[in-house]
């Protein structure tokens, strides 16, 4: 395979066209925004001990008002702080890394599991399908958070067990969504000559089905994110999630919902936060769909 | 002569393209009077089908629109007439009929509940008339079984009965102008006769108007008073039918008339050495299941081929002929393992039953398939140079620049430019399409290959330099075809022998003169005498006889009564 990439009948070598993509990325304007606050965000998550301008978990006598209130945004705290004193921007810039690790690695497994069994299923049909899909059924029927919060107790809570249960929750839609589509895809002419040609399973599901698949892959993806960080506040709420005082985008909401009335910052820029991550992969997941396309080259 | 009943003029149509508004029709002015037939013609893109739209005002919004021109019906004129008006004109006034009778059909609601509606829209009776109305409407348009059709829905009626269930909705308010935009072109060419047939006398008993649309100079022969060659939007010639044909004026109509397959005319096939035959098949059956029941089992089973038994040679072109669902692409598909089989196949002497996917692979190799659609047979993701190239590497046939190489070689070889390898399928014609099929399916030097409707969805004149290509590869390299066609005009181009098939078994086969022009199954002579020929001298014939096929669907342990071929004359078997 790697020779033939040098040859000319063939696209440019994959790393001019990873290239290619992302500069087809920036030159969006929407797609090259998601970029930016992607890139922002992953610098922020990774970079949080230098940027955040408090410690975050630090009950700051100096926090609270002279009744013992929360202090809206401005001087010392730019975006205000929480019941206990602490700076809300510290927090948020550390639950960064909460929300981010959740959303992209629970959402990634979620991914890759249900696109894996709709794309199975749909193409081998039978008893494979059988089985598969009954099952992808019956975890659609267990209620979603009482199946995370077993698992999550019968677990030690951790990051990465937070990340694994939420998955095990999200990925029944996208195996379904995939499923139906890659059934009427199998039976379409060009795979049907494929297999005339005898190409094995495995080129035919890599080669052909999946760049079709790919777009509803990217919306499911890219949807999934907001879901799955919401989840992620959920179980934190209910004690079988991130546990405090490590913040999350999502924890950090629960926490302070009650005080939504006096207190409106608190719930207002993790929420903004949430849906700006969220915006974001969509916005570069629609891009790509589009970029990824031939069919609609020049036509954005 | 009377006044004309649609009259247009002068009309432009544009639509909006990424490289700007693009011209789709271009001044095209004609007058349509009562009780006549006239045929837009042409190739696909010429316009013919925007026309219709244009006059139905269901041109595609936003991106498509009139930017001039008139087009009156009567005293009114519709350029420019508002949603509500235009809703009061169809149907009552001109009415459409559509190439794909099953998706024009609702198939949650019953014939008489889609006849009633559309009579209670227009007001053409009272409420408590309409189910009378609709059982009218159904003889008229001479439906078997009228009473009990009424109760069906779609999906219980054939593909002529479904399009007779569209004519009887188009005529319900007895419209001035009916359009009928191919109206026979997913149909067999037996219940095509029939429709055309059912059209004509409509039209006589009603003095309706006739705009019809084909791009099939046979049905324009026997249908058109009058003819409108157009191509890209433009008016090539217009004519009365009998003048066109007998003395095309423009050069475009005699290319295209030229192009235009008939029956009768093909050239003798060039003789060929014998040589030892490439494909064996002996008693080669296919079934497929029908489960249903709470346990899901098989309770019944579509005999699809039944018994059949026949040999190709090298450099041979089999034609396999039938209607629709007589199982012509099953044996196709069987070939090439795509559809399980009991019997035996032997691929250039050797038996291919039972061997698994591996073993499979070299057989493969010999036997190759061009499908019926040229677009969806590609990935649309991928160049058509890698789609090509893969077989290779399938294969493990080359490797390296080799490869590149060898499909350059091909796509010389099958009359594209090798500039054209790294581009992708949307951006070739249909022609062009199937010529990389064929390449991707020559490849792999295969020693046959399976061409399942190959040329039926392209224009005839492009259709007429892929059949010649076909031709040129196998005068080259011997290759052998098993030619998978419902057109017998094209069957007669490129058959050495003919296999007549009917619900899955053969009824005649031959050599191809003495089945196409001395016919002895009743069958094959009912699809031959049904070809519309593009001749409007001569006489129509008399009407077909509708006959039901039967049904290929048996209780299991049950089947169909076996057919015994015998001998007519050396080589020309024929079932008793």
């Amino acid at each position: 395979m790697s020779a033939t990439r040098t040859s000319d009948t063939r696209l440019p070598p994959r790393a001019g066209r990873t290239a290619g993509v992302i500069r087809a990325l920036l030159s969006r304007p929407r797609s090259a925004f998601g970029l930016a606050v992607i890139v922002l965000m992953v610098g922020a998550a990774l970079f949080a001990p230098w940027i955040m301008p408090h410690d975050p978990f630090e009950q700051s006598f100096d926090g609270l008002s002279m009744v013992g209130a929360p202090l809206p945004p401005g001087g010392e705290f730019p975006l205000g702080t929480d019941l206990l004193g602490r700076d809300l921007f510290s927090r948020l810039i550390l639950g960064t890394r909460t929300s981010l690790i959740i959303g992209v690695l629970a959402n990634g497994i979620a991914i890759l599991l249900g696109a894996g069994v709709g794309i199975a299923a749909g193409y081998f049909g039978g008893w494979v399908a059988a089985i598969l899909m009954r099952f992808t059924d019956l975890m659609m029927a267990f209620p979603a958070l009482l199946l995370a919060i077993v698992l999550a107790a019968i677990f030690q809570p951790s990051l990465l067990i937070v990340a694994l249960v939420i998955a095990m929750v999200n990925w029944v839609q996208m195996a379904r969504v995939i499923y139906t589509e890659t059934r009427s895809l199998a039976e379409r002419d060009f795979i049907q000559v494929q297999r005339a040609l005898g190409a094995g399973h495995l080129r035919i599901l890599l080669r052909h089905l999946l760049p079709h698949l790919l777009s509803s892959i990217v919306v499911f993806g890219t949807l999934g994110i907001s879901t799955t960080v919401l989840l992620e506040a959920t179980l934190s709420f209910l004690g079988v999630g991130v546990q405090p005082p490590t913040p999350s985008w999502g924890n950090i909401i629960f926490e302070n919902q009650t005080y939504f009335s006096t207190a409106p910052w608190l719930v207002f820029f993790p929420g903004a936060a949430i849906v700006l991550l969220a915006l974001a992969f969509n916005l570069v997941g629609d891009a790509l769909r589009d970029i990824l396309d031939p069919t609609l080259k020049g036509r954005h | 002569m009377s006044d004309p009943v649609l009259k247009v003029r002068e009309l432009n149509v544009q639509v909006a393209t990424p490289e700007g508004a693009k011209t789709v029709l271009d001044r095209l002015s004609f007058d349509l009077r009562a009780g006549e037939t006239l045929c837009l013609a042409g190739e696909s893109g010429s316009g013919k089908s925007m026309t219709a739209l244009a006059v139905m005002g269901l041109l595609p919004k936003p991106m498509c629109r009139i930017t001039g021109g008139s087009i009156r019906l009567g005293e009114t004129e519709l350029v420019g007439l508002s949603d509500a008006g235009y809703r009061r004109i169809r149907t009552a006034r001109v009415a459409m009929i559509f190439q794909e009778p099953m998706t024009s059909l609702n198939p949650l609601m019953t014939v008489q509940q889609q006849l009633v509606e559309t009579l209670l829209e227009h007001d053409a009776c009272t409420s408590a008339e309409a189910p009378r109305r609709a059982l009218q409407l159904l003889r008229d348009v001479q439906m078997t079984e009228p009473e009990r059709r009424l109760k069906q829905y779609p999906h219980e009626l054939s593909g002529g009965m479904r399009q007779r269930v569209m004519i009887a909705i188009a005529l319900a308010c007895d419209p001035e102008v009916l359009i009928a935009d191919e109206p026979t072109t997913a149909l067999d060419v037996t219940v095509q006769a029939e429709i055309l047939d059912l059209i004509r006398n409509l039209q006589r008993d009603h003095g309706t108007a006739v705009l019809m649309i084909t791009h099939d100079m046979g049905v324009v022969a026997e249908m058109a008073d009058r003819v409108i060659i157009l191509r890209h939007g433009q008016e090539v010639e217009s004519a009365p039918v009998r003048d066109l044909f007998a003395a095309p004026q423009s050069e475009y109509a005699q290319e295209l008339l030229a192009a235009v397959p008939r029956l009768g005319s093909a050239p003798p096939r060039r003789a060929r050495p014998a040589t030892d035959p490439v494909l064996e098949v002996e008693e080669l059956s296919v079934r497929f299941p029908v489960r249903g029941g709470i346990l899901n089992r098989v309770q019944a089973q579509v005999h699809a081929v039944e018994n059949v038994s026949f040999e190709i040679a090298a450099g041979e072109t089999l034609a396999l002929v039938g209607e629709s669902g007589c199982g012509k692409s099953t044996i196709g598909k069987a070939l090439l393992g795509l559809a399980p089989w009991t019997g035996s196949v032997k691929v250039a002497g050797r038996q291919t039953r039972g061997l698994g996917s591996s073993a499979m692979k070299p057989v493969r190799r010999a036997i190759q398939m061009v499908f019926q659609d040229p677009g969806a047979s590609l990935d649309s993701r991928m160049t058509v140079g890698d789609q090509v190239a893969e077989p290779l590497q399938i294969h493990g046939l080359a490797s390296g620049s080799e490869i590149a190489d060898r499909v350059a070689h091909l796509f010389r070889r099958v009359g594209l430019s090798p500039d054209m390898m790294a581009r992708f399928p949307h951006e070739f014609s249909g022609g062009q399409r199937q010529r990389i099929n064929i390449a991707r399916a020559l490849s792999l030097s295969p020693r046959l290959i399976v061409a399942d409707e190959s040329v039926s969805a392209l224009d005839v004149s492009v259709q007429a330099q892929v059949l010649e290509l076909l031709q040129e590869i196998q005068d080259e390299d011997g290759l052998a075809f098993l030619f998978i066609s419902h057109d017998m005009a094209v069957i007669e181009q490129v058959a050495d022998r003919v296999m007549v098939m009917r619900l899955g078994q053969v009824v005649e086969e031959g050599p191809r003169d003495a089945v196409l022009r001395d016919p002895r199954h009743a069958y094959t002579r009912r699809l031959l005498s049904a070809v519309p020929v593009p001749d409007p001298t001569r006489p129509r014939p008399e009407r077909i006889e509708t006959e039901s096929l039967g049904s290929p669907i048996w209780p299991v342990g049950e089947g169909p009564q076996l057919l015994n071929l015998h001998d007519v004359a050396p080589g020309h078997r024929v079932a008793s």
